[in-house]
Order: structure tokens, then C-alpha cells, then sequence
């Protein structure tokens, strides 16, 4: 019986849960160093395209992961440029990384693959079995205890509440916008290659399909905190499984409820928690102030 | 009066000049890809202006680009970012063509046409009015809400025009047809272009906003709002209002792109038509930086790169219609970056000590 339960809903929970966890903590170390993190949703789709071709390409799921998030990292320098150096509004240059990735992947599997904007599938001996969710563990703990008790959290997270104290006491809250920046954009690349090499296996067109905002939802509902936002995104996850498993299922005795309404619960219920559970009320104070 | 007229044409050349920067990287972006971008230009020209049919068509991708651009730009003035144009006008595009249906017997065209009209306008705005309110009640950041409400629309008009209202003799995912009486007529020199009088409404619709914007005591409190939250609220603006009805006038006009795709193009509602034009349209209003004239030209601009992407496909070996979002994305990214203008100065200043 529970193992049943286990095999069933808790293990594929988490599974499902994996990418907006990856997200959401890389959007949590962002927006508390301080800068608004919109683009996660970009970083991923750019993340899961690269994982998917580098994976065949090197017969290597861990290294295909790694090349994901690098991916993301280099397109998080964009965001990171126009905002920090530049001084674009957060926002809207989030908006137009988004845009951006979209492009991305269908422009370079035209060149690479003549397709357009999904990856070949990645061979059965290539593929992942459950390292993503051992890695995201790991991940969660270390940002955690990175978050809580060491002087690089600390820093970061004054970068985004105090940041002028920070300054004078010497270091340098641009630095550490730019470290919250690349985290983000290193970990929803990570998030995106779990993506299309853990939940699927290859990449197919806009397969972020909007979890990176509701990864962060999820940073607003874990009111900016590491484990609360775990928690917001097991949530999160927990609907997305709900949606999977009552495709085709009999409710009320009457007809298998619709599924046009069933593919909207994930959104549907991240709309609900938001405007019933939380304000903006606990977000960094200097977050979206750009000196 | 001559200081507002030369710090607004300083914008729009700043503007001008970022569109074109993020542009001509993308050009750039092309030649890298092994295509030429003398070609790609004469694609994207030949493709919106080479025949009457084709400027019908640019025009055509550009009306509903005036109107998202307008659902942006309005609650951008309040200080809000609406991302849910996408949802809004898919609402509204559903409610006209269930105005066909509940209109079947309506004779007059002007009622008819006015009937849809109105429809569109209200789902659209009830759509929009939803974030706003979340947003003023609850504190829910716009940014999400209105990208979980995209989605949310999506399932839900596939819904309707699948049990609701579909066409019993498709097979494709359509609503049942609107009765010719709703149907808006095409100029005759666009040879078979959806596009007719509807554009000089639009314009209409942007002269009558502009105006309002500026001459009435909700533009006003609007723009209070947006340029300064804390002092409008001392002088008792309430933002919950501006930020409530914003919403709801910003997804009113995008619900009108109903009108444009429904009453003058498909005459019924296929699921998927939009060609991003939500999305689009937050590019459209960052290049027109808050005017609400400027939307007009922004517009353009984007219906002739909607209408010339789709040729790259054909035309070109190695670009897709896809490359108009990396630069769009550019686009944004070059008007946004406030810096290059200050870097570009210190250079001078260099140069000239």
C-alpha cells in the first residue's frame, strides 16, 4: 500500500517536480541579490535545447545537463548586461530574453537538423534514469546551507535587502547581482535540461511550456526562502502530476472530464495560491533598484 | 513647449535608434547562420510591399499589433506590464464569433457589426480586469497572473469551440461560421487582402486614446499613478481604481483583435490563429516608449516583420519565420537599454578632452 503510494504519486511527484525546483532556486538567488527575475522561462527553453543535442552528441546525459546550463548561463550575461550595465528595465528585458529563446532552439535545429525546433530523440543508452532527482537533492540541500550560514548567502542576500549598507562595508553589491544573475540562469538551463533529457527525451518546440513563471510563483509563494519555495514547488508539481493522471478519468460518474480543462489545473491552481496565499509583501526590499 | 517637443523627439530617435541596432543584429545573426542579409531585407521588402495583396496583408498583421500595442502601452503609463494581451484577444476572438451565433438573426449589418464589436470589447476586458484586480486587491505581481491567465485561455476557448459552439461540418477545431451580415468588407485594390475600412477605425481608436490620455481626469490619474504611486496616492487618486480599470480598457482593446481576425478574416474562430500578436505587441509598445501615437508607426514596423517572416521560410535555406522573435527579442532589448546612450556620450566626452 504505501509502497504503492510511493511508486505512484510521491516518485513522480518529485520527478515532475525537479525542473521547477532547478528554476525556482536559481530565480530565488536572483531576486535576492536583488534583481527581478523574469527570463527564467527563456534561460529553460535555451537550457533544454542544448542538453537535448549535446547528450547524443557526447553519449553523456551528466555533461549534456551541464552544457544546458551553461547554455542559460551565457544567455543569463545578455540579461545580466542590459540590466546591470545597460539599465534596462528589468522587466521588460526579461520579457525580451523570453522572446529571444524562443527563437533560439527552432533558428538553430533549422542549421543543424533541418527541423523545426525539435531535437532527434536521444538514444535509449544515453538517457537518464534518476540522477536528476539525486542531483536536485543535493542541490536544494547545498543551496540551503549556502542560503542560511555561509558568508556568500549572507552577502548576496544584503546585495538585495540592504544593498548601500553592503557597499560600505566594502563590497561590491554589482558583483554580487552579477553572481545572482548567473546562478539563475545556470540553474533554470540545469532546470530546462532535466527537461527534454529527464522528463522526456529529446527537445520539442516551447516544451518550457510557462514553468519557468510558475517557478516563480513558486519564490513568491516561499516568500523568498529556500525551503518554502521547494515546498511551493512540490506544490506546483503535485498539480501538474494531478493533471497527468486524471486524462481520460471518469469523475462523477458521468463523462471523462474534458481535457482542454484538465491542461489548464497546473496554471489554474498557480493563478489561485498566488492571489489567495501571499502578497509582494516579503520580497527583498531593494529588489528592482538598479543605482 | 518647444523643451517637450525636443525631449519627445529625442526619445523617438533613441528609440528609433535601439529598434535598429537589435535589428541590425539580427542581421548579423543571419550572415552567421550562412544567409545573406541583403536577401533577408529584400525578402522582408519585396514580401510586404511588392504587390497590392501584399500591403493589404501588411496591413492586416498590423491592425491587431495597434491594438495589443495599445493593451500594453495603457497599463505601462499606470505602472503596470501586461503580458496577457495573448489571452485577452484570444477571449475576445472567441466572444465574436459567438456573437455570430447569438446574432444569427440580426439583419442590420452596423447592428450586428456593433453587437460583435461590443462583445469583443467586454470579454476582452473582463479577461484583463482579472489581473487588475488580483494586482489591487491582492498584490498579485501582473507578470504572472497574466501569463497563468494566457494559458488559462488557451484550455479554455479549445473548450468552447470544441463543445460549445463548433462547426458540426469541419473537422478542424473551428466555431460554427458567422452569418454574412457580420462579415466587414475588404478594399477592392488589396486584391483578396482581409483588410478595409476596419484600419482607419483603428486609428481612429488610437487618436480617440491619445486624447483621452491627455485631456481627461482618468488619464491624468493614470498617469499620477504611474509616475508616482506614493504622491497620487496622497492627493486621493486610488490606484485599485486606475489599476482595475486600466486592465480592463487595455484587454477590452485587445479583445478587439476578434474583430479584426473573426468579422474581417476567417469569419469564425480557429483555435491557434494568433500569430503571437500578444506578444508582439509588448515590442510594439517599448519601441513607441509610452506614446500613444507612436504605436501607429511601431506597429507598422512589426506587421512588416510578422509579413516578412513568413516569406524567410520560403525564400530563404537556412532562416526560418522564427528569426522575427530573436529580433523582436533584440528589438526590445536595444530600445530598453537606457546605458548605450550615456556610454556613447563619455566616449564623446573622451574624444573631446
Amino acid at each position: 500500500m504505501l509502497e504503492a503510494f510511493f511508486s505512484s504519486w510521491v516518485l513522480p511527484t518529485l520527478r515532475v517536480s525537479t525542473p521547477l525546483i532547478f528554476a525556482a532556486l536559481g530565480g530565488l538567488w536572483c531576486e535576492r541579490s536583488g534583481v527581478v527575475q523574469i527570463g527564467l522561462e527563456g534561460f529553460m527553453l535555451v537550457g533544454a535545447f542544448f542538453a537535448a543535442v549535446a547528450t547524443p552528441y557526447f553519449s553523456n546525459p551528466y555533461l549534456g545537463l551541464f552544457i544546458g546550463g551553461l547554455a542559460g548561463m551565457i544567455l543569463s550575461l545578455l540579461y545580466g548586461v542590459t540590466v546591470l550595465k545597460l539599465r534596462a528595465n528589468q522587466i521588460v528585458s526579461g520579457t525580451a530574453i523570453n522572446l529571444f529563446a524562443l527563437g533560439i532552439p527552432p533558428f538553430l535545429s533549422k542549421i543543424w537538423f533541418d527541423s523545426t525546433g525539435s531535437t532527434p530523440p536521444i538514444p535509449s543508452e544515453s538517457q537518464f534514469h534518476s540522477a536528476p532527482l539525486v542531483i536536485m537533492v543535493f542541490t536544494v540541500v547545498g543551496s540551503a546551507l549556502i542560503y542560511h550560514y555561509s558568508k556568500i548567502g549572507m552577502r548576496l542576500r544584503f546585495a538585495g535587502e540592504h544593498p548601500k549598507a553592503l557597499e560600505s562595508a566594502g563590497v561590491s553589491v554589482s558583483w554580487k547581482r552579477w553572481q545572482g544573475v548567473m546562478m539563475s540562469g545556470f540553474l533554470s538551463g540545469i532546470a530546462g535540461g532535466t527537461l527534454s533529457t529527464y522528463l522526456s527525451s529529446s527537445f520539442t518546440r516551447n516544451m518550457s511550456a510557462g514553468r519557468g513563471f510558475i517557478a516563480l510563483a513558486a519564490v513568491i509563494l516561499g516568500k523568498w526562502k529556500p525551503i518554502p519555495t521547494v515546498l511551493a514547488c512540490i506544490l506546483f508539481g503535485l498539480t501538474e502530476q494531478l493533471q497527468i493522471r486524471l486524462q481520460g478519468v471518469v469523475l462523477w460518474g458521468v463523462e471523462p472530464v474534458p481535457v482542454q480543462w484538465i491542461q489548464i489545473l497546473p496554471y489554474l491552481i498557480t493563478l489561485l495560491v498566488l492571489a489567495f496565499a501571499v502578497g509582494r509583501s516579503f520580497a527583498p526590499k531593494g529588489l528592482g533598484q538598479i543605482e | 513647449m518647444k523643451s517637450v517637443m525636443n525631449a519627445s523627439l529625442k526619445s523617438f530617435l533613441k528609440s528609433a535608434a535601439g529598434a535598429l541596432l537589435g535589428f541590425f543584429i539580427g542581421l548579423i545573426i543571419c550572415k552567421l547562420a550562412g544567409e545573406s542579409p541583403i536577401k533577408v531585407l529584400k525578402v522582408l521588402y519585396q514580401s510586404s510591399f511588392g504587390t497590392g495583396y501584399d500591403f493589404g496583408m501588411t496591413l492586416f498583421y498590423t491592425a491587431p499589433l495597434i491594438l495589443t500595442g495599445l493593451a500594453v502601452a495603457i497599463p505601462f503609463k499606470a505602472g503596470l506590464f501586461n503580458i496577457g494581451a495573448e489571452g485577452q484577444l484570444t477571449i475576445g476572438a472567441l466572444a465574436a464569433a459567438w456573437a455570430g451565433v447569438l446574432g444569427a438573426h440580426l439583419q442590420s449589418p452596423a447592428i450586428a457589426i456593433g453587437f460583435a464589436f461590443i462583445l469583443s470589447f467586454l470579454a476582452g476586458g473582463v479577461w484583463g480586469a482579472i489581473p487588475g484586480y488580483l494586482k489591487a486587491k491582492r498584490g498579485s505581481h501582473e507578470v504572472i497572473t497574466t501569463i497563468m491567465l494566457n494559458f488559462i485561455a488557451a484550455g479554455a476557448t479549445a473548450y468552447f469551440t470544441l463543445y460549445s459552439i463548433k462547426d458540426p461540418d469541419s473537422s478542424q477545431a473551428e466555431t460554427i461560421p458567422i452569418p454574412p451580415v457580420f462579415h466587414l468588407k475588404p478594399f477592392q485594390i488589396f486584391n483578396g487582402a482581409p483588410m478595409g475600412e476596419l484600419i482607419l477605425v483603428l486609428i481612429g481608436i488610437v487618436l480617440l486614446l491619445h486624447f483621452i490620455l491627455w485631456n481627461s481626469v482618468w488619464g491624468y490619474e493614470l498617469k499620477a499613478i504611474g509616475e508616482n504611486e506614493r504622491a497620487a496616492e496622497t492627493y486621493g487618486i486610488s490606484k485599485q481604481k486606475v489599476w482595475l480599470s486600466s486592465m480592463f480598457v487595455a484587454g477590452g482593446i485587445a479583445g478587439l483583435v476578434g474583430v479584426v481576425e473573426v468579422l474581417g478574416n476567417a469569419h469564425r474562430f480557429k483555435i491557434g490563429f494568433s500569430a503571437d500578436y500578444g506578444f508582439v505587441g509588448i515590442a510594439v509598445a517599448l519601441v513607441a516608449r509610452g506614446n500613444i501615437l507612436g504605436i501607429l508607426p511601431s506597429a507598422f514596423l512589426f506587421g512588416i516583420l510578422q509579413k516578412g517572416a513568413g516569406s524567410l521560410d520560403l525564400e530563404t535555406d537556412k532562416v526560418t519565420r522564427d528569426l522575427s522573435y530573436i529580433i523582436q527579442g533584440l528589438i526590445i532589448l536595444g530600445v530598453a537599454s537606457e546605458g548605450i546612450w550615456d556610454s556613447l556620450k563619455l566616449i564623446r566626452r573622451k574624444k573631446n578632452a
